[in-house]
Order: structure tokens, then C-alpha cells, then sequence
């Protein structure tokens, strides 16, 4: 029986693939994008702990000068002779070409044994690590992207380390880096016991273990970004599935009565039913997985493209098939699969066996629903308006998202419902009264499919008003801040002393870039040393200033801090900021700028190499006559055989900028397409849906005189009505969701708010687009009716349950 | 030779070159200097380091009583290894140190180790005036003028559960062992530079787990260096120092090879020394013990005929095992026998 019973209800799937290739579509793609984004986010966080491990930092306290400012060799020297168990770590940004290392320098005698990321004691490697010119551990992933700058490196070797890092000696990383006898912290060794903590000199801090570390902290907001638009996807997907599962039972109920008369006991139907439907969510969830993992591999260098260039985070390129994510996946699946299907399986646990048909009682019953949706929608709103008034943080930020986006959500069938009882009633003639009134009563088998096109419309319009926002404001950022016409990079202090000599003469001005490391405000940051010039006075893009303010700064009597810093530490102008070297100095001015993650301040050059150990200046700005840039370039690169890529230009350094810019948003723009597409295929899914449902309504017309194809044309003018109606609900929304991006969950994120600009044009194609979808969606339904053989018709009135 | 163990990281390296004997002491002395037998010993340049050689070490042991008369051993070691032949400033030098430091109880046996980069300043040998330190462990002299540099000394370290802070006088001279301080380690000719200080009176303190013991004893330095002190087939060595009751002290070694290598000094109470011929002194060993998964020999008969010596050496502690990156065994023993006495124990290259 219960096999016959399930291969009656099969058979059904089998009569209509189109409608099982929406399920199967519908919670593959929504699990697709799901694990996707959850892959990619299970990757990062694996290569973050794994740098966060790197030398045992996430277990070993650590000591660091209190200020942040590198640590003197004989302050080393000084606390193992006083019987502290301390070990060396010099930490730095070695540039190769375009390649970037994180260079440690360890010292391995004194290594306490959880920081050993190297098994030195393998073959004859410690000789060769200690002794010039050393050795350089790095993975091969990174070795390859070093490349042809190896040449300029002690020999490279193989090691199992995060990407980007580089291990090697103390010695050799001093020299590297330039920065002879300094340190950047010192690890403390747990196996031996070390003097009471009080005993630490004065200037010296010790730092507990962070278990998470720094990137995964920096980094959090960016992958919430994600998960939210993963699981924006996920719920837009669910619609697909819940209609596609809604028609199937709806038209499976005959099957069900039958098999109810014949004696099958409910709970088997239901059991069966329940099987079944699990087996086509654990189909439709591999093949999600499968695609998940696709996704997430063509989007992963691009995300560690945007990690390492928005927050100087390695993530390694290539993707790891991980059980978490994989399982996490299918759960979500099977998860996604149950909701979408509840609806439908409980009115199946309440069926009578002889029910009725009754679809203009289910209809009217709605209007009690309306209300509560409406109720709910406006208490959503209410709740993400006072989340913003009182709440702070990324996380009230993304509550205030959720609350304003479900909230529309809910409100969006109202809203079509009042409209079109509006229209109805002033429609001229017949045809137009019942076409209004039509749309309405088919309103609550299309909101599901109408909401997720809302969602996703807006969150196109408002993602892309954010990213449009911040182009405009950054590209004339980097106008006003890029002012050089030459930027060169030399390898060491005496190269930089001998092009400072021969360009002396050469240019108008050469503006020394360097900064040092610091703790500003108790965050992690650096500060930069500029010199009193035009360049900063009359360009440098200022938020906020006090009067004077270069002055100040030139004199040292002031520091300029960046946006990020400015609002995390709530300084204001007039504000007293801890300096390295003793003493607060107040901020005079307040900078922007964006795409840096980390507190940043600056300086004028003469106080900020008193109050810092002599830190090596290897960078330089030219200023000169534009015209003669390029040739004074050329003479360069001739006179002192610099690398290529030691000398950019303007155009240069803006085009990179850009290039990391248009990076970050490459994903965001990525999973913004797969989400309208599959707002596009839930709208398709509920017009097939109600199509079929929809002959008994549409009969009687035709039975009047109406033709077919005029019949169909009014459909495919509905579709794009409807969608019409939806475009003007999400321009607004939209609007507001970008308002909500920049204003609050950047400021939280990165530390920024940026002014907001909108560009209609983009909605125009917006509406377009939304137009084609729906006219897309509505395709077959209306082609099908038009192509509907009369006696299909009359058979509604035979046939009539 | 106390042959002490040294050997520093090189034991760290498994590499071929290094693969042979205890701790690498076997290896080639490629670009290093060569003991020579006709180098004389000149003081106090002698007692700093001697960086054209690959190995050295200065090395201390006590034998120490407490106020209950309990009896306790104390060992503080500083070798010295180079990766190449003489000195660069900063991390550039070739010179790596390593520190032993042990206190023994009839019950317990603490083991420290502690280990640095040369060119720094984190450990080093200072001749004038004399300090050999590692980080927080110095062996310091605070001798007047006139007097040797190694006359007087203070000696302090700590590890976990222990730690000890000594001062040392000399109450003999300096006593050059082998050949006018050259010391033959093997039939093939491999030596040492070799000198010894096993005079010193020791008074001071010990800290056991917290607590702290006052304690006064007998003490013994030794001094050698060389590039190459064993043969390629010799596997380890056991080591005798003696400080005798009627004021005589013996330096005894055996180095194990295809065939064993026995050597001794005799040390009147005054300091007059006599070399033992080879075949001279007798080792044999006797009752064994497990100790850290091996089976080594903690009673010893040592015969030497021709001073009418036969005496049976037990270690006050069996289990003085120096679990350090180069593993071995160090403790105090008593004398028994034709003479009574107490002193030290290495043994190494057992497995």
C-alpha cells in the first residue's frame, strides 16, 4: 500500500518536471549561495587563526613597549639578564614588487615551544637559519607570488605557514627591514618562570594571549556583510521553494483524497510525503553544496583580494573542502526544505477527506492576515527606528537592515492591496474593474514571490547607492589626497640619502613618507611624520580642523588623527591623544581616510622623530612640473638602477587604489546579481503556480467573448504591473537601506561615514530589469493560456470541484 | 675530561656532519683551530673564551651538606659552541651558548637549561673581571688584584623548583690536567685543552621548592676547549671528580670507543699533579638503575693500585637525570672503600 501510495504521489513530479525543476532550483540555488558565502567565510576565519597561531601568539603573553613604538635590542638584552623568559619578535612589511610580506624575525634559541611554527631541528637548517645570509620559511603559495624579488632575499625554504608570512632569523629580518637593534615585542616563554609582573620596567607592557587575534576582529564586519547576504539569499530562495512545494500539494489534492479514501492512514500520507519531500531536499542540497562550492571558488580571490587590500588580511586563494560549512549546508537544506513546506503540510494534517476546494475562502480568510501583517510590518519598523535612535555598533546597524527590510517585506501586500482597491475602484468599464480586482485576489499566492523581488530589488538599489556613494567620494578623495607627481620607494638608507642628494636640485619639494607603529587610544595603528608643506596645507582633505591647524602641527604642538580613529575613540577636536615618547598632545584636525582599517595620526616630521627611536625614511613624494615627471622618472631608474616598481607615478598609484576599491565591491556586486536572479525564478515559480490554478477564473471570460490572446496580454500586463508596483516600493527602501549602510553600519564596520549621493539613472535600470524579470517570469504562463485549447476551458465548467 | 657535555644545538642538528659521537663531539673540526700540544696555559687570558675552537665550557660542580647534614649536589655549566670559527658583532656571531644548571637532593634532581646568541650580550665570558653568565646565571669573580681570576667566586641561577646562590674560594692552585693542559682523548689522538679548579670552599644558600637551605661544601671548575675531542667510533664517556677526606682530589675518565680510553690525574692535598699512565686506574662498573628509560651504571669500583686506592663510588641520587636538549647523566656521589670522599658522576652516550 504505502509503496503504491508513494509512487502515485511521485508520479505527479514526473508529469510535471518544470515544476520539480523549481524546487530542486529553488533550494539548490538558495543553498548554493548560503554555503558559498559560508565557505568563503570558513576560509578566511581557518587562514586568520591560522595567523593568529602563528608563533603561538593566540597562547603566549606577550611584552610590548606601552606606546606602541618598536623595542630597543638592549631592553632584550637587559630583562634575560634580569631572569625574564623572554624571545625577540621583529615584525614588519617587506615590499617586493607587488607582492607584500609579512616578515617575522624570530630568534629560535630562545623560542618558547609553542611559537615553533618551524621545525628548525630538520636537517642542518638551524645553521643555515642562524648564519648569513639565513634562511626565509614561507609557503609555497607565497614563494610563488614573491617570484623574481627572491633574488634580492636569503635563500627561500618550504614551510607549512599562513600566506603572505615570512619566518626567519632576528638578524636577517633587522636587516630587511632596516631597522637594526629594534624589536617589535617580545614573547614570554611559560615553562619558565619568569620575575613577579610588577618588577617589569617602566614603558614595558605585558600583553595577554589573544585567542582571536587582530584580523579576525578587524575582519568581523566585513564577513557579518556576507552572512547577511548569504542568508538574504537563502530566505529570497525559500520563496521559489515554498510556492513551487505550495502548488504541488495544492494540485496533489486530489491524489491525496483518494489515497485517504482507499483507507491510507494520514500519518502514512504525511510520513510519505515528509520522505519524499527530504529526499529532494538532500538531492537539491548536494547539488547546492556542489554549487556552493563553485561559487565560492570563483568569488574567493576576489574576497582575499578585498581582505588583504581593505584590511591587510592573507587569506589563502585557494578553497578547502571543509565539514562544518559542507554539513551546515545540508542542514540549511533539509532545514529550508521543512519551512517552506509547514504551510502546506499542516493544512494536509487538517484535511477533511471529502474537503472541498474553497479558493475564494482561502482568499477572504487573508484579509484577517493583512492586518497582522501590517501590525507586524510597522512594529518592525518601529523596532529598527528605535534600534537606530538607541542602539550602537555594527550589530544595531544590521538590526536596524533586518528590521526595516522584513518590516517593507511584510507591508509590501497591504500596501498591493490597498493600491489595487484603489484602482479597482477607479477603473472605467467592466474589463478594468475586473482586472484590478483579479490582481488583488491573486495577491496572497504572489506576495511571497512580490516580496522577494522587493527584497532583492532593494537590496540592489540600496547596496549600489552605497558603493556608487563611495565611489564618487573616494575617487575625489585620492584627487585631493594624491597630489605628488612622484612616488619613490628605495631599499635602503644610504640609496635614500644618495636620490635625496641628486633629486635636490631636480624638484620643488621632496615630502619624506615614513611612519612608526604605535598604540594610539589603546588601538593599533601608526602615525606618520609630514613635513610643513603646500601639498598637505592646501590639499590634505580635512573632516574637521582647528584654526592654524598645520602650524600646530609643523610645530608639534598638535596631531591630526584619521576618521576612524577620531569617531572609535570619540576624539574630538581639542582631545589630548597619548603620544610614543611621553606626554598627549591635542588633535587639531580630523582626516578621512578610506579604505584603511587601522587608527592612523600624523605628526609634523621634526616632533615625530624626537620622540621616536630614528626610524629609516625609504619613501618620498616629488613634487614638480607634471610635464617633467616622466623623464625625471626615467633618469632615475637609469641613475640608480631601482626596480620598476620603486617609482609610480600619480596615475599609477591611483589606478591601484581603485583597483583595490572596484575589488572590494566585486563581490558585493556578485551575490547582488545571483540574488535579483533568483528573486526573478521565485516570481517565475509563483506565476507557474497560479497559472495552473487559474483557468477556473480565467474560463468564464473566455466563455463571455474575451479572447484568449487578449486574455494572455492582460496576464503579461499584470506581471508588469505588479512589478512596476514593486519597483516603486523598493526605490524608497532602497534608498533607505543605503542610507542605513552608510550611516551606520560603515561607521561601525570600517570607521567611516561617507556622504550619500543617488543616482536615479541606476533605478531607471533597476525598473528595466525588474520589467524584463517579471515579463521573463510571466512568459510561459501567459504563452500557455494563449496557446490553451478550448476544450480546456470548457472543461473548468464540467470539471468544476 | 669532563667531557661535559657541551655540544650546545649542534645535537640539535641530526645532520650528517654532526651524527657522529655524543653530541656531535665527534665531528670534523673543518676550518676550527686543533689543540696543540706545545700551547702553553696563560692566566687570566685562559679563562675567557676561546672562539677559533668549536667547543668549550666552564663547569661547575658542588658537593654541598645542609644543616641536618643532608647532602646535595649543585652543577652550573656554560658551554659555548661555534657554528664557524671566531666572532661577528651582533646576530651575526657564529658563537651559541648554553647553560646547565642542577641541584640534586638525596630525593629530588632539578634541571634548568637556558640557551643564547652570542654578539648580543645575553651571555658571554668576560675575562677582566671574570664573569661567565647567561642570562640571569653569573659565575662572577671578585678577586682582588694579584689574586687568579677564578680565586674567588660568586655562582647564582634558578630554574623551576630550585635555585642556589654560592660563593666560592679557592684554597689550591690551578691544576692543568693531561700534559701541561693538554689532554689526550683518544689512541687516535683527538685532545683538549684542559684545566681544572678543584680546590674551592663553598658556602651559600639553596632554594628547594621555596625553601631555603644554607650549605657549605666542596666545589670543583673545569676548563676545556677543543674542536675535536673524540674519536669517530667513541660513543660517550664516564667521568670521576673526587675530592678525596685526607685532602687528595682524582680526575678519572673512560671515553667508550671500539676500544675504551681511561685517563687520570692524581691532585695531592697541595696541588701537585701526576698524569696516571694509561692502564694505570681500573673502572669497572657496577650496580645499575633505570634511569629515564635507560640502564645506567650509579655504582662504580675504581682500583688504582700504585696509591693502594679501592674504593666503591654510589650515587647519593640514582636519578640525576639532565633531561636537556643534549640529554646525559650528572649527580653527586659518595666514596666508599680504601678511601672515603665524595664527588660527581657524568655520564653520557648511554641509550
Amino acid at each position: 500500500m504505502a509503496r503504491a501510495a508513494f509512487g502515485a504521489l511521485i508520479s505527479h513530479w514526473l508529469r510535471h518536471p518544470l515544476q520539480l525543476a523549481m524546487l530542486l532550483l529553488g533550494l539548490s540555488l538558495a543553498t548554493a549561495l548560503w554555503s558559498g558565502v559560508q565557505a568563503i567565510n570558513a576560509e578566511a576565519r581557518a587562514s586568520y587563526a591560522e595567523a593568529a597561531a602563528v608563533l603561538g601568539q593566540n597562547r603566549l603573553t606577550r611584552i610590548e613597549a606601552a606606546a606602541g613604538e618598536p623595542i630597543s635590542q638592549e631592553v632584550f638584552v637587559a630583562l634575560r639578564r634580569a631572569g625574564w623568559p623572554v624571545s625577540p619578535v621583529l615584525e614588519g612589511s617587506l615590499r617586493l614588487g607587488e607582492a607584500r610580506l609579512r616578515l617575522i624575525g624570530i630568534e629560535p634559541l630562545t623560542l618558547p615551544a609553542p611559537a615553533r611554527q618551524v621545525d628548525l631541528a630538520a636537517g642542518e637548517d638551524l645553521a643555515g637559519f642562524l648564519r648569513p645570509p639565513g634562511l626565509i620559511f614561507t609557503s609555497a603559495e607565497t614563494a610563488a607570488r614573491i617570484g623574481a624579488g627572491a633574488a634580492d632575499l636569503p635563500p627561500l625554504r618550504r614551510a607549512d605557514l599562513p600566506p603572505g608570512l615570512a619566518l626567519t632569523d632576528i638578524g636577517v629580518a633587522q636587516r630587511l627591514l632596516g631597522q637594526p637593534g629594534a624589536l617589535s615585542h617580545l614573547l614570554l616563554d611559560p615553562a619558565v618562570p619568569a620575575p613577579d609582573p610588577a618588577r617589569l620596567p617602566p614603558g614595558l607592557v605585558l600583553i595577554a594571549p589573544e585567542p582571536e587575534g587582530d584580523l579576525a576582529r578587524l575582519t568581523d564586519s566585513f564577513h557579518l556583510n556576507l552572512t547577511a547576504f548569504g542568508l538574504l539569499a537563502f530566505a529570497v530562495g525559500l520563496f521559489i521553494v515554498h510556492s513551487a512545494i505550495g502548488l504541488a500539494f495544492e494540485q496533489r489534492r486530489g491524489v491525496f483524497r483518494t489515497l485517504r479514501a482507499l483507507g491510507l492512514p494520514l500519518r502514512a500520507l504525511t510520513g510519505l510525503l515528509l520522505a519524499e519531500l527530504l529526499g529532494l531536499a538532500l538531492i537539491a542540497g548536494l547539488v547546492g553544496l556542489a554549487l556552493g562550492y563553485g561559487i565560492a571558488a570563483a568569488l574567493l580571490p576576489d574576497v582575499a583580494a578585498t581582505l588583504r587590500g581593505l584590511y591587510g588580511a592573507e587569506v589563502a586563494g585557494s578553497l578547502r573542502l571543509r565539514p562544518g560549512w559542507a554539513l551546515a549546508g545540508l542542514g540549511m537544506a533539509l532545514a529550508g526544505a521543512l519551512i517552506s513546506a509547514g504551510q502546506s503540510l499542516w493544512r494536509l494534517w487538517n484535511l477533511p477527506i471529502l474537503a472541498p476546494a474553497r479558493p475564494r475562502e482561502w482568499a477572504r480568510a487573508t484579509g484577517r492576515g493583512l492586518r497582522r501583517q501590517a501590525v507586524a510590518g510597522v512594529g518592525l519598523w518601529g523596532a529598527a527606528v528605535a534600534l537606530w535612535a538607541l542602539g550602537a555598533g555594527l550589530w544595531a546597524g544590521l538590526g536596524v537592515l533586518a528590521g526595516l527590510l522584513l518590516g517593507a517585506a511584510f507591508l509590501l501586500p497591504v500596501l498591493l492591496a490597498a493600491l489595487t482597491a484603489g484602482l479597482a475602484r477607479g477603473a472605467r468599464g467592466v474589463l478594468g474593474q475586473w482586472f484590478w480586482a483579479d490582481t488583488r485576489q491573486q495577491l496572497p499566492g504572489l506576495s511571497l514571490a512580490l516580496m522577494a523581488l522587493l527584497l532583492a530589488l532593494a537590496a540592489n538599489i540600496g547596496v549600489g547607492t552605497m558603493v556608487a556613494s563611495f565611489r564618487v567620494t573616494f575617487t575625489g578623495w585620492l584627487d585631493q589626497r594624491l597630489v605628488s607627481e612622484l612616488y619613490i620607494t628605495t631599499r635602503d638608507p644610504a640609496e635614500a640619502q644618495a636620490v635625496q642628494g641628486w633629486l635636490a636640485p631636480q624638484v620643488s619639494a621632496i615630502l619624506p613618507i615614513w611612519s612608526v607603529e604605535a598604540t594610539l587610544a589603546g588601538q593599533r595603528g601608526r602615525i606618520f611624520g609630514v613635513a610643513d608643506h603646500a601639498t598637505y596645507r592646501d590639499h590634505w582633505p580635512l573632516l574637521a580642523a582647528s584654526p592654524g591647524v598645520w602650524d600646530r602641527v609643523a610645530a608639534g604642538e598638535g596631531v591630526l588623527v584619521n576618521e576612524q580613529l577620531a569617531r572609535r575613540a570619540r576624539l574630538g577636536l581639542g582631545a589630548a591623544l597619548a603620544l610614543p615618547g611621553g606626554g598627549a598632545l591635542p588633535v587639531v584636525g580630523v582626516y578621512s581616510d578610506y579604505g584603511n582599517p587601522e587608527a592612523q595620526a600624523m605628526l609634523g616630521d621634526a616632533a615625530l622623530a624626537a620622540r621616536v627611536p630614528a626610524a629609516p625614511r625609504l619613501r618620498f613624494a616629488l613634487r614638480l612640473n607634471p610635464a617633467q615627471a616622466p623623464a625625471l622618472a626615467a633618469a632615475l631608474t637609469e641613475r640608480f638602477a631601482l626596480p620598476p616598481e620603486a617609482i609610480l607615478d600619480q596615475a599609477a598609484v591611483k589606478a591601484f587604489s581603485l583597483r583595490v576599491f572596484e575589488r572590494t565591491f566585486a563581490v558585493t556586486a556578485a551575490l547582488n546579481a545571483l540574488t535579483l536572479g533568483v528573486a526573478g525564478l521565485a516570481l517565475f515559480a509563483s506565476l507557474t503556480t497560479l497559472a495552473g490554478m487559474r483557468l477556473p477564473q480565467l474560463a468564464p471570460l473566455w466563455a463571455m467573448g474575451l479572447r484568449l490572446r487578449h486574455l494572455a496580454t492582460l496576464e503579461a500586463v499584470r506581471a508588469l504591473a505588479l512589478a512596476a508596483l514593486v519597483v516603486l516600493a523598493a526605490v524608497p527602501l532602497g534608498v533607505a537601506l543605503a542610507w542605513v549602510l552608510l550611516a551606520v553600519v560603515n561607521v561601525a564596520a570600517f570607521g567611516w561615514r561617507l556622504p550619500m549621493q543617488v543616482f536615479p539613472v541606476d533605478w531607471v535600470k533597476m525598473a528595466g530589469l525588474a520589467g524584463l524579470a517579471a515579463l521573463a517570469a510571466a512568459a510561459l504562463p501567459v504563452l500557455r493560456l494563449a496557446r490553451s485549447a478550448p476544450a480546456d476551458l470548457v472543461k473548468v465548467f464540467s470539471n468544476e470541484r | 675530561m669532563n667531557a661535559k657535555v657541551l655540544a650546545l644545538l649542534l645535537a640539535l642538528l641530526p645532520g650528517p656532519a654532526f651524527a657522529q659521537g655524543f653530541a656531535g663531539l665527534g665531528g670534523s673540526a673543518e676550518g676550527f683551530a686543533l689543540p696543540d700540544p706545545a700551547t702553553r696555559l696563560t692566566f687570566p687570558a685562559d679563562h675567557g673564551a676561546h672562539p677559533a675552537f668549536r667547543i668549550e665550557w666552564w663547569y661547575l660542580t658542588a658537593n654541598l651538606t645542609g644543616p641536618e647534614g643532608t647532602d646535595y649536589g649543585v652543577q652550573w655549566t656554560l658551554f659555548r659552541t661555534a657554528l664557524a670559527p671566531g666572532e661577528a658583532p651582533g646576530w651575526d656571531s657564529p658563537q651559541l651558548w648554553m647553560g646547565h644548571a642542577a641541584l640534586t637532593t638525596p630525593q629530588a634532581h632539578f634541571v634548568a637549561e637556558r640557551l643564547a646568541r652570542g654578539g648580543i650580550g645575553q651571555a658571554g665570558v668576560s675575562v677582566a673581571p671574570f664573569a661567565a653568565v647567561i642570562d640571569d646565571w653569573q659565575m662572577l669573580g671578585r678577586t682582588g688584584p694579584g689574586q687568579d681570576a677564578l680565586a674567588q667566586l660568586d655562582l647564582t641561577a634558578a630554574g623551576p623548583g630550585f635555585g642556589y646562590d654560592l660563593r666560592l674560594t679557592a684554597e689550591g692552585p690551578l691544576v692543568a690536567q693531561g700534559q701541561g693542559g693538554y689532554s689526550v682523548k683518544s689512541a687516535a689522538g683527538q685532545a683538549s685543552h684542559y684545566y681544572s679548579q678543584p680546590f674551592y670552599r663553598v658556602a651559600g644558600t639553596l632554594t628547594v621548592e621555596g625553601r631555603a637551605v644554607p650549605v657549605t661544601g666542596q666545589g670543583w671548575l673545569d676548563r676545556e676547549w677543543s674542536s675535536q675531542p673524540l674519536a669517530p667510533d667513541q660513543t660517550g664517556w664516564d667521568w670521576f671528580s673526587l675530592h678525596l677526606e685526607e685532602g687528595a682530589r682524582l680526575m678519572a675518565f673512560r671515553l667508550r670507543g671500539a676500544s675504551d680510553y681511561i685517563s687520570a690525574t692524581w691532585i695531592a692535598a697541595d696541588g701537585t699533579v701526576t698524569a696516571l699512565p694509561p692502564g694505570a686506574l681500573r673502572l669497572t662498573p657496577g650496580r645499575t638503575a633505570q634511569v629515564a628509560g635507560r640502564r645506567l651504571p650509579v655504582e662504580w669500583r675504581l682500583e688504582l693500585p700504585e696509591r693502594g686506592l679501592d674504593i666503591t663510588t654510589t650515587a647519593l641520587n640514582p636519578q640525576a637525570w639532565m633531561g636537556t636538549s643534549v640529554p646525559y647523566w650528572e649527580g653527586p656521589i659518595r666514596v666508599s672503600g680504601s678511601h672515603k670522599g665524595r664527588g660527581y658522576l657524568e655520564m653520557t652516550g648511554y641509550r
